[in-house]
């Protein structure tokens, strides 16, 4: 240092590179050093995790069948103005694509797809390409001998807007919309709206088991922390068993208590409160769900509460009580106040993991306890209408990502306790 | 907490009132794992407990569902599986993650906090959303109906919790001691297996045993990515549940009980060694 200081000039180290470069360079290797321990895991995330998101992101607006089987039509369409039936040249190009389609069997995906938003349109062109090959000019006339529903106007203008290489009609479909025939965004008939309704009901739902997990996590909670170690460790237990248990054992154990024929329907009619013939119909509806998550959930608005309530010395109670605070006035006044970021962290928590859940809600649930997750899986399975159960999935990811953002800004990611 | 000697009749009355409320909250946290236990032993193909059982009488009870989990080729065809995928997954997850938590723990780190979230992330997405994902990317890449999908899956699930069980066990951890030993002339690689991954064992043997209870009791994923040969035991569950309910469910629902029993212990062991390291021995 003294012989830096000696000459003028900037400070160099022993082998003459300025300090301020060599420091920084050192600066530069250390942050290369670190990120090289976390570029494996950081790529096999973005690979196994972060692209099939990213492909389930890209179905929900990804439209290929039609522009991939019916190039002709589409570009014949292409200066339709969509009042009448289009021109002699587009029949003749819906003809020549579908003898294609017919030949490589790509056109069923066609039928599939415009079935989303046209009832029928499947057995319109399975069947017209059958017989595409015997068609003779002139097309139009062929095809309206074909099927009837090749005059129809709003067929032509289906094909017209999902001609395009992406697609809006997942997303509106998943809010209870649709195309209405003259193109503008309607709302579906009252008896066809149900994913609205889904989804509030899984607001409604996860809203219940949230606020019935603080009920009974936040006494708990509080005796947990209140207790001399060696008793709450021993209670801690029986928080974390069912944590520890799996969910599946879980989901059993409520099946063998709540069904028709279950433990709890067999002692309440051992007891004499409700006759053999008026057992209660706990499971296979809403009631199930609710009973079985806000069980499952549990452990997970208490240990953050617990987490939080152990810090709060209780001397501070005890301060307000000698103050003339009566006890309830103490609690409320002093002590609740300091829990509320544990009660953040755990509503929210529970909030998350309640809106995306399936397994639980599949086999307890019935109809009326389903979650919005449950109608995905279906139209992932069942339906196998995948690009509405992208858009689905897309806005539960949404909305799950904007409360977990609130989650962070409350608790932060490196605060998260486990077990 | 104990009642002080000045409390008013009403504070006794609320005291009281207060442990059995929490009571019934424990007891409603624990009796329907323990009630459906004794049920694994039931003699007859039921849910319920049948007068049999609750006089004590021995006809009542048996290993018969026990013997018919053991004797069925699913169920041991789905335990191999399970135990095949969760270790490898396992295995992935901790050097993956452990290897990352390194990272992330130094502070010259760049980008800290989005890679954090981008790590974290297969923990915060619900699980019917990664499964659609991987269920569309898997299956154009060849993965999907295979052991190295669900694999792959699997310890992507699991290396959250790693990844945070050992940045927790290295915040609290002794940088100059690191440097010590490089000082000494251990190069890196020594450094880690002889100074730091002793003194972050702990962490890192919890990290490995919450990524293997998530594979072991992942079925959403198994559902959408797996295929029928590669049935897990909580696939196996499922179909039994949703097909034909027989209690061999509670028979293998008792198994696992035991196995969280033994993995909750070894967890808790592990964080009264963690604390006694850290001088903040439980008093």
């Amino acid at each position: 240092m003294a012989q830096a200081q000696a000459h003028s000039g900037p400070m160099v180290t022993a082998d003459g590179v300025p300090l301020k470069t060599s420091l920084r360079r050192a600066e530069r290797r250390r942050k290369i050093t670190a990120f090289m321990l976390v570029v494996p895991l950081l790529a096999f995330i973005l690979l196994t995790f972060i692209a099939p998101i990213g492909d389930m992101l890209w179905r929900s607006v990804d439209n290929p069948a039609i522009i991939n089987t019916l190039p002709n039509t589409v570009t014949a369409l292409e200066d339709w103005d969509g009042e009448e039936l289009p021109p002699e040249e587009a029949f003749a190009a819906m003809v020549e694509d579908l003898r294609v389609g017919q030949e490589n069997r790509s056109i069923g995906q066609v039928g599939i797809r415009l079935n989303y938003e046209m009832s029928g349109a499947r057995s319109l062109f399975s069947r017209t390409a059958r017989n595409a090959d015997s068609l003779e000019p002139p097309y139009k006339e062929a095809l309206l001998d074909a099927h009837r529903r090749w005059g129809d106007v709003e067929t032509w203008r289906l094909i017209k807007r999902e001609g395009r290489p992406y697609t809006a009609s997942y997303y509106l479909s998943a809010v209870d919309m649709r195309y209405a025939d003259d193109g503008s965004v309607a709302m579906q008939p009252e008896n066809q709206r149900i994913y609205v309704a889904l989804f509030m009901r899984t607001l409604a739902l996860s809203l219940a088991i949230t606020v019935l997990t603080l009920l009974l996590g936040f006494p708990i909670a509080y005796l947990l922390a209140t207790l001399p170690l060696r008793y709450s460790n021993l209670l801690m237990i029986m928080v974390l068993l069912p944590f520890w248990t799996s969910l599946l054992v879980r989901t059993t154990a409520w099946i063998v208590l709540l069904q028709q024929q279950g433990v709890i329907n067999d002692l309440l009619v051992a007891v004499g409160l409700i006759g053999d013939d008026g057992r209660l119909t706990m499971m296979h509806n809403w009631i199930g769900t609710i009973v079985a998550m806000t069980h499952i959930l549990l452990p997970f608005m208490v240990l953050p509460l617990y987490s939080v309530m152990k810090t709060i010395p209780p001397s501070y109670q005890r301060a307000a009580r000698s103050l003339g605070a009566n006890p309830f006035v103490a609690f409320v006044r002093v002590y609740l106040p300091q829990t509320v970021s544990g009660i953040g962290a755990g509503a929210i928590l529970v909030f998350i993991i309640s809106i995306g859940y399936y397994i639980t809600p599949a086999l307890v649930g019935g109809q009326s306890g389903q979650l919005i997750s449950n109608l995905i899986a279906d139209h992932m399975q069942r339906t196998l209408n995948w690009g509405l159960a992208a858009a689905l999935g897309s806005i539960l990811l949404g909305g799950v990502l904007i409360l977990y953002w609130l989650y962070n800004r409350i608790v932060g990611i490196d605060n998260m306790k486990l077990g | 907490m104990a009642l002080p000697s000045y409390a008013s009749p009403l504070e006794r009355t609320w005291y009281y009132s207060y442990r059995v409320i929490c009571g019934l909250i424990f007891f409603f946290l624990v009796a329907p794992i323990l009630v459906m236990i004794p049920l694994s032993f039931n003699a007859q193909p039921y849910f319920s407990y049948t007068t049999e059982m609750l006089t004590l009488q021995p006809e009542g009870y048996s290993l018969r569902w026990y013997e018919e989990f053991f004797n069925s080729s699913a169920w041991v065809t789905s335990i191999r599986n399970s135990v095949i995928i969760a270790f490898a997954s396992t295995f992935l997850a901790t050097c993956l993650g452990t290897l990352a938590a390194l990272g992330l723990s130094r502070s010259h780190m760049p980008f800290r906090g989005l890679i954090m979230g981008l790590l974290i992330s297969p923990m915060i997405v619900p699980l019917i959303i990664s499964a659609a994902g991987m269920f569309f990317f898997y299956s154009q890449i060849g993965l999907a109906q295979t052991f190295p999908g669900v694999i792959l899956a699997h310890t992507a699930l699991g290396t959250p919790f790693v990844v945070i069980t050992v940045t927790a066990t290295l915040t609290g951890f002794d940088h100059t001691l690191t440097r010590a030993s490089a000082s000494l002339g251990a190069p890196p690689q020594t450094t880690f297996f002889k100074v730091i991954l002793p003194l972050i064992t702990p962490g890192v043997i919890s990290g490995a045993l919450f990524a293997f209870i998530t594979s072991f009791d992942e079925v959403v994923i198994v559902l959408f990515v797996a295929g029928v040969e590669q049935r897990t035991i909580p696939r196996e569950m499922w179909s039994g549940i949703r097909e034909q309910i027989s209690p061999t469910i509670l028979a293998v629902a008792t198994i696992l009980v035991l196995i969280s029993i033994a993995l909750l212990t070894v967890l808790e062991l592990l964080r009264r060694r963690n604390e006694r390291m850290r001088g903040l021995s439980p008093s």
